[in-house]
């Protein structure tokens, strides 16, 4: 903590403020500023002069007031007691601000991220005398039924455990080992500080192989995205980014979700505390709040500290996969990050090149996303951290800076189409537009996992709705009437995977959440029915015959009127529909003719 | 220099727009209020901008006019800008700064508070779900109105979004509530008629006891209006999380107050964006907006229907787009439908209610709501895909089923868009809606659950 004050406000533009007298400070150091202590973050030093960011409302600070340093940069504190908790952007957690100030923020509080005082069930796995080396576990906390908090060796700590604690109750502050390192005796308690703006690296990266099953059929079958893969959502607005994010967040098959609500809503913030701890995992049946992290800087809070929530957020998702687990990081939106970007960097004012973009945004954009990764993080152990960033482009325009840039550091976009949410086709992801560059990464999990050509079926999906998009040009001006029969099966095809595939209701409590053997039967079926009907027109049925059929609305209703775990429901349909076919194949096709 | 009372006056070194720079000041916060005093007496008020050492740059609300660098002088008050809150406030009017302008004296009593409130703690918010009746069938069975939600009406001119505006006012009820709820309107540089319709309009439905209004008018200082809607809202929390009532904030327009920002930042340089807009819009919108819902511990809301022009009619401006980034969804109203003489003229597709999700279906409002809001969805944007074609191709070319699209989407906007002022309730609104669909064959009805189809749909035409 800082005691004597070093500098003094010389200037006050908003959250920008400089001081003088700040010789011996250096670049990104935390600092507060004035009595009242509000932090801020050193961005520019010229002579003795810091310019510095301030994190919070600088209404009233005067020309004179102090300034303090802290003599380290900024940083969260890591350990037993983030999970299930809401922090602010510079990692203070908004639950206990909300006990200390009443319903609304006021600055200058400082409150640490882990409790002090709350104690943690810790059991050791090493026992004196061992050799460790950093990235080896030396005890746990259960912090959650549904994780196991794993204290690993810190950064150059390696050596003999001189020490261990007991199995008992500790706080994160509290000794658990003493490590006879090269430089002497080391002392490890349960509590990190990690610098939030520098990279920590994997021990050794490879390439991700396994998909992110996220539940949701577009994108866990046309568009996935591996695990310690980056992902971008860009959509304007009302096109369903936030609702997709909440999706992602509540059924992706992660082990640590960390949700960052950077410049949106406060009430989206409110939602998922409201549902989180109601809904259950699929693969656990525990509520997700006991796998959640939650950053809120929403909209109306300051914007600096906006600026620094996406570093906070990725920093402890690095922490978790340290430990081998695999985290998802979703950041709603990565535009009003870039925007805060780029309002400091107009109350410096540096030259802006792009929409008033500084010149150094893809490079900021680039630091962030190359945080992703999955990788050895021990010796048996693997961990990985996937990004899903939202961004916003002012209009819906995808050519913005934002989103361009964006474009080059993601391998899956998921771009959300706003005709398809005015129809209210939800997820909105045009299977136009889209694309995943992890196809071939992960088509053998799949093959192994469930010996289905998944790559195949989702090619014959892809095509057969690249070639309506193709047809409707040409219906938008001869009508479909006019079209051959075969491809009026096209367009009849494409609209039943569109409606009976695609399409996943949010709120429906079966719909919302598809188990990846019921996105393999559902498409497996569409495909079927495509096949036979394919056939039969060929001879000659009539495309009416095809959309009349009886088992149709059945088709289009199975994704939400057949739960997860009645699959069997599926193979049911799957007789009726061929029965169906039989009864009309029987019309056209002659005894002793060849079946296509 | 720090003096009892701090009258400290200063010259004015420079005059830009609506920007003074003074020299020579001493103790000056940032954002605190300065009062600059011209030679003939006036006073008006400003705020602190930028604070450089010894020079200070001040943003005045009044306007520069008549203000001489020479002759004028300038006090800091120490304090940010606040406006006295109370209950008193209620039935009377006041300018976009909170001075009344209705002949009576400033309200006695009250707590002064600063205008740009605090943020709410995000994890201290209830999470608004009951619904509002407007009886308006486009907004309830579409789009429902949740109460402590934001929800903009997206215009352009020459659109009846004043009109719409009373109506919801007027009608806006929580069914099984006795409770009313309590206006403040907020008025940016709008026509002394518009002012005069929305006082009218409450006075003939008896609100006017319940409503404060803040007017700042077309001709009124345009630097006004970036504190209009902040002073309103400071006394919107009031009434609502001190005093426990239901308030229902307008603010209008919206696009004006953008402009005023706007000729702020251009006056003090800011890097402009699009269209001029500096990069702190979304910002400053939020600081707006985001002062709506519910807190815990409080049993009152704030519900704000803010109403925005869009220039062009174009919703891709950066003021209704930012606008939509932040607000619950938004209601757009249609040249096309209001030329055909449908009232409200709402385009329902581009309209949405983010919290409407939360707030309908069984237990709200009745349980075939979400699945029958999602149908009428889709089968009306089916519509206008057939619509394109028909005009290209001609109506009679159309397939049996095109043709009851077609039938569907003229009694959707004839019957259940076009309501005139009629109030309807939310089980009228459903069941139109339900009528509407029984123009379409079943087979066209996937999104409604079996025994929905069982209990409600009646196909006829």
């Amino acid at each position: 903590m800082p005691e004597e004050a070093v500098g003094t406000v010389i200037y006050i533009n908003g959250p920008v403020v400089k001081a003088a007298g700040m010789a011996e400070a250096s670049m990104m150091e935390l600092v507060y500023v004035s009595e009242e202590r509000l932090a801020g973050e050193i961005i520019a030093l010229e002579e003795d002069v810091a310019t510095i960011q301030v994190y919070e409302d600088t209404t009233g600070i005067k020309p004179g007031m102090p300034v303090f340093r802290s003599g380290s940069p900024l940083a969260v504190e890591l350990g037993p007691g983030l999970v299930g908790q809401v922090l602010d952007g510079i990692g203070r957690p908004l639950t206990v601000m909300w006990e200390k100030q009443g319903p609304f923020l006021r600055r200058g509080l400082q409150v640490p991220t882990l409790d002090r005082d709350k104690k943690w069930p810790f059991v050791p796995v090493v026992s004196p005398g061992d050799e460790v080396k950093p990235g080896d576990i030396l005890g746990v906390v259960q912090e959650t039924p549904l994780l196991e908090h794993r204290i690993v060796v810190p950064e150059g700590a390696a050596g003999e455990v001189v020490r261990i604690a007991p199995e008992g109750e500790y706080t994160v502050t509290e000794a658990i080992a003493v490590i006879r390192t090269d430089g002497g005796e080391r002392e490890i308690t349960m509590m990190r500080r990690w610098p939030v703006r520098r990279l920590h690296p994997l021990k050794e990266r490879l390439k991700p192989s396994v998909p992110l099953i996220t539940g949701q059929r577009v994108l866990d079958v046309l568009f996935p995205l591996a695990k310690g893969g980056a992902a971008a959502i860009p959509g304007g607005f009302g096109a369903g980014k936030t609702v997709l994010q909440h999706q992602l967040a509540s059924w992706s098959d992660a082990d640590v979700i960390i949700y960052i609500g950077c410049g949106e809503r406060g009430n989206e913030m409110t939602d998922v505390l409201r549902q989180f701890p109601k809904l259950q995992d699929p693969r656990t049946g525990r509520p997700l709040m006991e796998r959640t992290i939650l950053i809120a800087n929403t909209s109306n809070m300051p914007v600096t500290a906006r600026e620094s929530s996406i570093y906070t957020g990725v920093t402890i998702a690095e922490y978790f996969r340290d430990m081998g687990y695999h985290v998802a990081l979703m950041a709603d939106s990565t535009s009003r990050w870039a925007e805060a970007v780029r309002e400091i960097a107009g109350r410096l004012e540096e030259m802006p090149v792009e929409e008033g973009f500084p010149a150094y945004l893809p490079a900021r954009l680039a630091e962030f996303y190359e945080r992703a990764g999955y990788g050895k993080v021990a010796e048996d152990r693997y961990g990985s951290v996937t990004i899903i960033g939202a961004v916003s482009p002012p209009g819906g325009d995808f050519t913005e800076p934002v989103t361009q840039h964006t474009k080059r550091f993601v391998r899956t976009f998921w771009a959300l189409d706003k005709r398809l949410a005015f129809a209210r086709h939800f997820p909105a992801v045009s299977w136009i537009d889209s694309y995943s560059e992890y196809v071939d990464d992960i088509a053998p999990w799949w093959e192994e996992k469930y010996g289905v050509d998944w790559k195949g079926l989702r090619q014959r999906a892809l095509s057969i709705l690249a070639r309506e998009s193709e047809l409707q040009k040409i219906v938008q001006i001869i009508g479909p009437d006019a079209l051959p029969d075969e491809q009026r099966l096209v367009l009849h095809v494409a609209s039943m995977i569109k409606e009976g595939f695609l399409q996943q209701n949010a709120l429906d409590p079966v719909d919302r959440y598809s188990t990846p053997e019921k996105e393999l039967k559902l498409l497996e079926l569409l495909m079927h029915y495509e096949e036979r009907a394919r056939a039969l027109v060929r001879h000659g049925l009539p495309i009416y015959r095809i959309q009349g059929m009886k088992v149709n609305r059945l088709l289009l209703t199975a994704r939400h009127e057949i739960h997860n775990d009645k699959l069997e429901e599926l193979e049911k349909l799957r007789e009726q529909m061929d029965a169906e076919f039989d009864a009309l194949e029987k019309e056209v096709v002659h005894p002793g003719e060849v079946k296509a | 220099m720090v003096t009892a009372g701090r009258r400290v006056y200063l010259g004015v070194e420079e005059i830009s727009g609506p920007l003074v720079f003074v020299r020579g000041v001493k103790d000056v916060g940032y954002g605190e209020i300065a009062e600059v005093v011209t030679s003939s007496g006036e006073v008006r008020r400003g705020r602190v901008l930028i604070v450089d050492g010894d020079r200070a740059v001040i943003q005045v609300f009044e306007g520069t006019g008549n203000i001489s660098t020479k002759r004028a002088r300038v006090r800091f008050t120490g304090e940010p800008m606040t406006v006295k809150v109370s209950e008193e406030m209620l039935g009377r009017v006041f300018d976009g700064t909170g001075r009344p302008i209705d002949g009576g004296p400033p309200p006695m009593g009250g707590e002064e508070r600063d205008i740009n409130g605090s943020p709410i703690n995000p994890t201290s918010r209830l999470y608004p779900e009951n619904f509002i009746q407007t009886g308006i069938s486009a907004i309830d069975g579409m789009n429902t109105l949740i109460r402590g939600q934001k929800l903009p009406i997206f215009s352009t001119s020459g659109l009846p979004h004043n009109r719409l505006a009373a109506q919801i006012v007027r009608q806006a009820t929580i069914p099984g509530e006795e409770e009313a709820f309590v206006i403040v309107f907020a008025a940016m540089g709008v026509k002394h008629d518009e002012a005069a319709f929305f006082q009218e309009s409450f006075r003939e439905s008896g609100a006017l006891e319940n409503v404060v209004m803040f007017l700042n008018l077309a001709d009124d200082p345009s630097i006004e209006r970036t504190i209009t809607p902040r002073v309103a809202l400071t006394v919107a929390e009031y009434l609502a999380f001190d005093c426990d009532k239901h308030v229902l904030v307008i603010l209008t327009d919206m696009t004006n107050y953008c402009e005023a920002l706007r000729e702020v930042a251009t006056a003090r340089g800011d890097v402009p964006t699009r269209k001029g807009y500096p990069g702190y819009l979304y910002s400053d919108l939020a600081s707006i907006y985001e002062r709506a819902g519910r807190i815990q511990g409080s049993k009152g809301s704030i519900t704000q229907i803010p109403i925005l022009t869009m220039p062009n009619n174009d919703i891709t401006h950066p003021v209704p787009d930012l606008t939509g980034y932040i607000t619950e969804g938004q209601i757009v109203l249609d040249p096309r439908l209001h030329q055909q003489g449908i009232y409200p003229p709402i385009a329902v597709l581009p309209s949405l209610s983010r919290l409407m999700k939360d707030g309908i279906g069984e237990g709200y409002t009745r349980e075939d709501h979400p699945n029958l809001a999602n149908q009428l969805y889709a089968s009306y944007a089916r519509v206008q895909q057939i619509r394109n074609i028909a005009a290209i191709i001609g109506e009679e070319e159309l397939s049996s089923v095109d043709k009851k699209y077609l039938r569907f989407g003229e009694f959707f906007e004839q019957e259940f868009l076009n309501q005139g002022d009629a109030n309807r309730t939310i089980e009228e609104t459903l069941d139109l809606g339900w009528k509407a669909l029984g123009l379409l064959p079943v087979e066209e009805l996937p999104r409604l659950k079996r025994e929905q189809i069982e209990k409600y749909y009646h196909p006829w035409g």
